[in-house]
């Protein structure tokens, strides 16, 4: 069952457009927002509340990379992989975090306390590397800096 | 908010707001804002586009198409309403310069949407931002809410009968190829972001079927400043139909990296060694990608050339989207080809063969390559591979996969051939199988 | 029709500049390959692999590769199929299809018929280059019609094209991205579309395959097949019917550009099943025991030596069958085997199609009629190709918008972004929602009698002389104007009704509807379904319905009653159908499957179904088309006009004696039934063309199929009624389009072989398309308006009016029986109205107790909102109330109470 709150977001948004269509990302995302992935059961909801169906929305939803159809840990980071990242020591922080939270890319520490994952750039590229916790981006890491951001989110 | 970089050489049109609070509407309007879109208002459509052509502006998302004729094309009938989108999908490697219009300069955005509008007779306009930039949304939604609270966006705008404008905001949901114009509009329609057949083009059949400019955000952000020094003004900024400046990210091993807004036709090897600092810790510089990981690459002698559209592409390479990765000289050139074509292989729509199995197919191979058991073979294979798609796929995915392989193996031929004798890669990079996984 | 020159690899062409360069080459004859493009979906550029290089002009050297789907084919284009860089892009393309694939086309359904294999072998892929890991699927259950094994799939987009956007599915898609795209469900599942087989031929490989034909599986090119006409419903649809060790193995469609298109339904596809169904009837049945032949025929004999005898036909026979038995019984104790009902609103609608001015249409002019109204029909499970056809025509009128702009109709997905969501008005009113509704402009449902008196207000809004409806609520005026000028401002109006009500006003208000347009100037057609495949050919017998043979039993001495192809216990109650039968000393009964009438008979003879008979069928359309025997059955099975003739000449009877083969009847019709003159030359006599083989060159195992019985290789059957052979054996010469037995072509094994056999891609087959109409309407202005219009439906207290209820897999007799479709029927249940149920206490799911005349059966409820009230809904055709003939009214009571005395609650 969708919340009310959910709901409630949903039908905001979709004021702005002219058909249900075209809530479908948003609404997904919406909910994701609230459950930290997007379930079958979700997907249900969101079919019976948009008149599309479940295939309609799982299309949609496995297209794009951020939209999770498994369940992630508490919070979620995503360490950029892509060059310009790279080069500046993107794998060096990604090990360090893997290693701190002892689990690797597309795992779930086992406390559920974070999942990892790997994202394609990030846009930050003048300031590599760069991750992204619960949305929030982290920019210029190195190993100490990484450890401070990784202690804020318990 | 990361920090601001600034170099003398730097003409501040676009990001003479950046550090001034400009997000603030207060502070936008203290600083000369909402009045080009008044005097678009007061002088018309016409005038608008007429400016625009004059300015040389060409698109700032990689293909330097004229803005001004774009906007002309736009039909002035139509049965079905019109619309401007805003490009905000800034996702091209190495490219990291809209976010920092959204984040500085909102409403410099919001405003040049309006004029666009009211250049094709919109009345209603979408900024889209990637599904990573969500972090922006807060800042964007916040102008979009206070020129709604002001009068500006709505009906009447500025107190104008039957001038009106709406603005809505979306965000993707991390999908490079939404990027592409037409795979953004399917992206908004809530589809799956694959592109469509062009022609019919946007200015014809675009969002809902109806005519529609779509933008990037750089370049709508350039018209308000455009229309208020005029068009002629902005174009003497730049090189020869290259008209006014441009915002560079300068990333990679540099000094000083960070994002400079140059004239169009700026010198490459200047605006490494003096704008940027040079190569970070005085290593030598081994090759330079241009314009976004998509373009091919450049040697270190070969960097004394113009950033315009034109000068790019007579020295073999493209301006792109203005992202320049500097790469010294530790790096592993097959790693680096690996690597940008597993961001293409990862991000191929599907929907069209060549790209789909050909970016498959060339990551399999640089991977075997890079891991020390390819053969010579497999060089010619890559660049059959990367010929078939070049100008053959449905979108330009495929050519933006295929024109750095085929300019890293041009260039670093040598290198790719070191790598057939016995040489082992002591860690093999993680299978893509894996972070299919992790993604989903 | 304008015509361009282009110049391919130099020669002048001729081609149809509406057209795009692939479709024009094709039609030339071109081997150019493809996969993502289909003649019926257009062109969306996916693929790359039909590549030509382009030329600006005569002294352009260099060119430009171009997609032949996404070119136009305008005046002065110059292109090259042969230049050596585009041929190795071609192959490149097939490299890269094949990446992936699993290679394993031994083990594959598709193997031998393949769209890739053909185009692999076509561009000249030979070697393979790719040395890597292949990426895997899980595949899912999509139900006991259609397999699905992923690995194969080469992501052409076509499944979800069709399966989405032309045929309104929506639980199929396309998953992930890049070269890990997925077709399937959402989750594992039967598949809602009732045009899921289609994705069998849609595929270009074997991801999705037949998997009825898994349970008895051949190769196409193992298989003996014949051209075949669908019975399962009364549009038609030709089909390819093929067979193997005397076993009917499968169903595809066969190509008729009038009628069914590209397309068949899933009834269609896999209702073949029937005629290896376990109820089947091989042998004759004397006295309920096995008999020989020879046993059979004696009897027979006998008992038509000891008096008089009444034939009932059936509108699931072919005309020959039904004439057979017309001429043994004498055509004035010849009686169609349909209820007395059904059989007058059947002949109302040929009457009215033959008086009137309105034209039936074939379906292919249904699809590009630009405005519909659909009166009292769910055709999606009644004539479902019809359903296809209409989901199409509503982007008729929106098309303009995208010509307006320039964008050529074959450029689909251009088309679709133009015109989004818009659709050409369809209007359907009918007593429940169906699954056409969604397309529609606007919906009424209503009682049959409310549907009426909406069919005569639009008739009277088109034009004032049309009698006007008393007392009509204003909503449903403003409705019936809206229709009407939607109707009057199209080009290609039609109508569309048929017997589904079993209301004559429906029937007629349709009639009056198309009549009106046609007075007022416009070019109507009026289109009715037809409840069997030959309904409409039994109408034009002109034969008097049931009831009377029960009459004839009465008022004279009859001592044999020979029952055709029928089950009586389907076409009227139990009781009534008793008295009839005890009625007759001897009851003879020729059919395919074992029912209650076969088991009621002294005498029960096999007789062929579709697959082992010739005949001819008239569909909806007034269409004749012939089928023709797949396989000669080992078995005593026979076309029943075969055990008709020879049961009379054995008996002594002269007038059968002139006709032995097929020819010699259908020219004995032609000359008895004026209706049936053109029946001749619904296909070339066998004298006229030479031999037909049935199986393909490759058929194999030939000498070798019977050697466990002899080593001797047998000779091969005879067939005295057609030219087509039970053999390899062909004649020289192009095989006319009525008797094609399978789409095949140097190079070209799948069933896109069709493209060889076309005039134009997606046009005409060579020759004309197969078939011939016994009707057209009356010339003469004599008809006249029909007045008798229904009075509004009044819900009566304690009576609820029942009406059928449709379904594509239960609904029909014979496909019930079929392995597959029997596993997707529904169970008995009676529908209501939510509020109809709270008033008797039902609830979803519970069950009640229904009493139909003197019959009580106890049902679980169904609740749908979308009934009238007053309305209650039983599904069509399913036993145990197949024989009852609605509409009826009923009395409802809980479970655990009595009917009353008076049968009121």
């Amino acid at each position: 069952m969708l919340t009310a709150e959910e709901r409630r977001e949903i039908e905001i948004k979709l004021a702005d457009y002219p058909n249900k269509q075209a809530m479908s990302i948003e609404s997904m995302l919406i909910v994701q927002r609230h459950r930290g992935w997007v379930s079958d059961e979700s997907l249900g909801d969101l079919s019976e509340l948009l008149g599309l169906s479940v295939a309609d929305l799982d299309g949609v939803a496995t297209f794009y990379n951020l939209i999770r159809r498994r369940p992630v840990g508490r919070h979620v980071a995503m360490v950029c992989d892509s060059v310009s990242c790279w080069i500046m020591g993107g794998e060096r922080i990604r090990d360090r975090l893997c290693s701190r939270l002892d689990t690797t890319l597309g795992e779930t520490t086992a406390d559920g306390r974070f999942t990892l994952l790997p994202i394609v750039c990030l846009g930050a590229c003048d300031h590599a590397p760069a991750m992204m916790i619960d949305g929030k981006l982290y920019e210029d890491l190195d190993e100490q800096r990484l450890d401070e951001v990784v202690a804020r989110y318990k | 908010m990361p920090t601001l970089v600034s170099h003398p050489d730097e003409v501040k049109i676009i990001s003479r707001r950046f550090g001034a609070g400009a997000a603030d509407i207060e502070k936008y309007l203290e600083l000369d804002g909402y009045k080009a879109v008044q005097m678009a208002i007061e002088k018309g459509a016409e005038w608008v586009i007429n400016e625009m052509k004059i300015s040389g502006l060409r698109g700032r998302g990689g293909a330097g198409f004229p803005t001004g004729l774009k906007w002309s094309f736009v039909p002035k009938q139509s049965e079905k309403p019109k619309y401007v989108l805003v490009n905000g999908d800034e996702s091209e490697p190495g490219t990291c310069k809209d976010h920092v219009i959204f984040l500085h300069d909102p409403h410099s955005v919001i405003e040049g949407t309006m004029i666009a509008g009211l250049a094709i007779g919109a009345k209603m306009g979408f900024i889209y931002l990637r599904g990573e930039y969500r972090y922006l949304l807060k800042v964007v939604e916040k102008a979009v809410a206070d020129a709604y609270a002001k009068g500006f966006l709505g009906k009447n705008i500025f107190g104008k009968e039957g001038v009106d404008f709406d603005i809505v905001t979306q965000t993707g949901a991390g999908a490079y190829e939404v990027g592409e114009e037409s795979a953004l509009m399917e992206s908004l329609e809530g589809k799956r972001g694959v592109p469509r057949i062009k022609p019919p083009f946007p200015a014809v059949v675009g969002l809902y079927g109806g005519p529609t400019v779509i933008n990037n955000a750089e370049t709508i952000a350039s018209a308000p400043h455009i229309l208020l020094m005029g068009g002629e003004a902005y174009a003497k900024v730049g090189s020869e139909r290259n008209g006014g400046t441009r915002l560079f990210g300068i990333s990679g091993h540099v000094e000083r990296p960070g994002v400079y807004e140059l004239p169009m036709g700026y010198n490459l090897k200047k605006a490494i060694y003096e704008v940027a600092g040079g190569v970070k810790g005085g290593r030598k510089l081994k090759a330079v990608v241009p314009g976004g990981s998509s373009c091919p690459v450049l040697k270190a002698d070969e960097l004394d050339v113009g950033l315009d559209f034109d000068q790019m592409g007579k020295a073999g390479t493209m301006l792109g989207s203005g992202g320049i990765v500097v790469l010294d000289e530790t790096v592993s050139i097959v790693e680096f080809a690996l690597r940008t074509i597993k961001f293409y292989q990862h991000e191929s729509c599907g929907w069209c063969i060549p790209c789909r199995e050909g970016t498959d197919w060339l990551k399999k191979t640089l991977t075997r390559f890079y891991n020390g058991y390819g053969n010579k073979k497999d060089i010619a294979n890559i660049q059959y591979l990367a010929e078939n798609m070049m100008g053959r796929t449905f979108c330009p995915l495929g050519d933006a996969a295929a024109m750095p392989t085929l300019g890293f193996i041009k260039k670093f031929r040598e290198e790719f051939e070191e790598y057939l004798e016995g040489h082992r890669t002591e860690k093999a990079l993680i299978t893509t199988e894996e972070m299919i996984g992790a993604a989903h | 029709m304008t015509v361009a020159t282009i110049f391919i690899d130099n020669a002048p062409r001729e081609v149809n500049p509406k057209q795009n360069l692939l479709h024009v080459c094709l039609s030339l004859g071109y081997d150019l390959p493809y996969f993502c493009w289909h003649p019926a979906l257009g062109s969306v550029g996916a693929c790359r692999q039909c590549a030509v290089k382009q030329f600006r002009n005569e002294q352009d050297a260099t060119g430009k590769i171009v997609m032949a789907c996404m070119t136009p084919a305008a005046e002065g284009t110059r292109i090259s199929i042969a230049d050596p860089e585009v041929v190795a892009f071609r192959a490149g393309v097939i490299q890269g299809l094949m990446q992936n694939h699993p290679h394993d086309c031994p083990v594959c359904d598709e193997g031998g018929e393949c769209h890739l294999q053909d185009m692999t072998v076509m561009t000249g892929h030979r070697q393979r280059v790719y040395s890597f890991g292949k990426r895997t699927f899980r595949n899912q259950y999509l139900g006991p019609l259609v397999n699905h094994e992923m690995n194969r799939c080469i992501q052409c987009q076509r499944c979800v094209r069709f399966y989405r956007e032309y045929a309104g599915g929506h639980d199929l898609n396309a998953f992930h991205l890049r070269d890990s795209i997925f077709y399937g469900r959402h989750e594992d599942g039967v598949l809602e579309s009732e045009f899921s087989g289609n994705l069998v031929e849609i595929c270009p490989t074997g991801v999705f395959t037949d998997a009825t034909l898994k349970h008895h599986y051949s190769r196409k090119w193992d298989l003996q097949m014949a051209p075949s006409i669908c019975v399962h419903c009364g549009l038609g649809c030709n089909i390819t019917a093929g067979e193997r060790y005397g076993t009917l193995r499968r169903v595809v469609n066969r190509y008729n550009h009038e009628v069914n298109g590209y397309f068949l339904c899933d009834r269609g596809r896999f209702g073949y099943e029937f005629v290896e169904s376990s109820l089947r009837i091989r042998h004759p049945l004397v006295d309920g025991k096995p008999a020989t032949r020879s046993e059979a025929l004696e009897r027979f004999g006998a008992v038509l030596r000891k008096g008089a005898v009444i034939g009932v036909g059936s509108p699931r026979a072919s005309l020959e069958s039904n004439f057979a038995l017309r001429a043994l019984a004498g055509p004035d104790h010849f009686f169609a085997g349909v209820p007395d009902e059904e059989s007058r609103l059947i002949s109302a609608m040929v009457r009215i199609l033959r008086d009137g001015p309105a034209r039936s249409p074939s379906l292919d002019e249904v699809e590009h009629s630009d405005a519909v109204f659909v009166l009292g029909e769910d055709l999606t499970n009644v004539a479902p190709i019809m359903a296809l056809r209409l989901r199409q025509s509503v982007r008729q009128a929106p098309m303009r918008l995208a010509a307006g702009l320039h964008i050529p109709e074959w450029l689909d997905h251009a088309v679709r972004e133009t015109v989004q969501d818009a659709k050409g008005p369809l209007f359907i009113a009918s007593p429940y929602a169906t699954k056409l509704d969604d397309i529609a402009t606007a919906t009424y449902h209503a009682s049959p009698d409310d549907l009426a008196r909406l069919g005569f207000a639009i008739a009277h809004a088109i034009d004032a002389t049309a009698p006007e409806v008393i007392a009509l609520s204003p909503e449903l005026e403003t409705m019936a104007a809206k229709i009407a000028a939607a109707l009057r401002g199209a080009q290609h109006p039609l109508v569309v009704a048929g017997a589904s009500c079993r209301n004559r006003g429906v029937i007629e208000a349709a009639g009056q509807i198309a009549w009106a347009l046609c007075k007022v100037g416009s070019p109507a057609s009026l289109s009715f379904t037809m409840p069997e495949c030959n309904s409409f050919g039994l109408a034009l017998m002109e034969a008097p319905p049931l009831s009377e043979a029960l009459r004839t039993v009465r008022s004279e001495p009859v001592s044999t009653l020979i029952v055709l192809e029928n089950d009586l216990f389907r076409r009227a109650p139990a009781n009534e159908v008793t008295s009839l039968l005890r009625g007759v000393q001897h009851l003879i009964v020729l059919d395919h499957l074992g029912n209650p009438t076969t088991d009621a008979a002294e005498l029960v003879l096999p007789a062929g179904t579709f697959a082992e008979s010739d005949g001819t069928l008239v569909n909806n359309e007034g269409r004749a088309q012939r089928f023709f025997q797949v396989l000669n059955p080992s078995t005593d099975v026979q076309e029943s006009w075969r055990w008709l003739h020879e049961v009379s000449v054995a008996a002594g009877s002269k007038s059968m004696e002139r006709w032995e083969d097929l020819d010699d009847l259908t020219a004995t019709i032609a000359k008895e039934i004026a209706a049936f003159g053109a029946l001749p030359k619904v296909a070339p006599p066998r004298s006229a063309v030479g031999k037909i083989a049935r199986e393909p060159s490759r058929y194999s195992g030939r000498t070798a199929m019977l050697a466990n019985i002899s080593v001797h290789e047998p000779r091969p059957p005879q067939d005295p009624d057609s030219s087509l052979a039970f053999s390899m054996e062909s004649g020289p010469g192009p095989v006319p389009s009525s008797l094609i037995p399978f789409f095949w072509a140097p190079g070209w094994n799948s069933v896109q072989a069709v493209n060889k056999f076309q005039s134009e891609i997606g046009g005409a087959l060579r020759g004309g398309d197969p078939g011939v109409r016994l009707i057209e309407p009356s010339r003469e202005s004599v008809w006249q308006y029909f007045s008798a219009i229904p009075p509004a439906f009044k819900s009566r207290s304690g009576e609820w009016l029942l009406i059928p209820v449709f379904h594509i897999f239960g609904s029909e007799e014979l496909s019930r029986h079929a392995q597959g479709i029997s596993q997707l029927l529904p169970r008995p249940y009676l529908a209501l109205n939510p509020a109809e149920a709270s008033l008797v206490g039902a609830k979803a799911g519970g069950r009640i107790k229904i009493l139909i005349e003197d019959s009580q059966f106890e049902l679980e409820i169904m609740l749908r909102a979308d009934l009238p009230r007053g309305v209650a809904g039983l599904p069509a055709g399913l036993p145990p109330f197949d024989g009852i003939q609605l509409p009826l009214f009923c009395k409802l009571a809980s479970v655990g109470t009595e009917f009353s005395a008076r049968g009121v609650l």
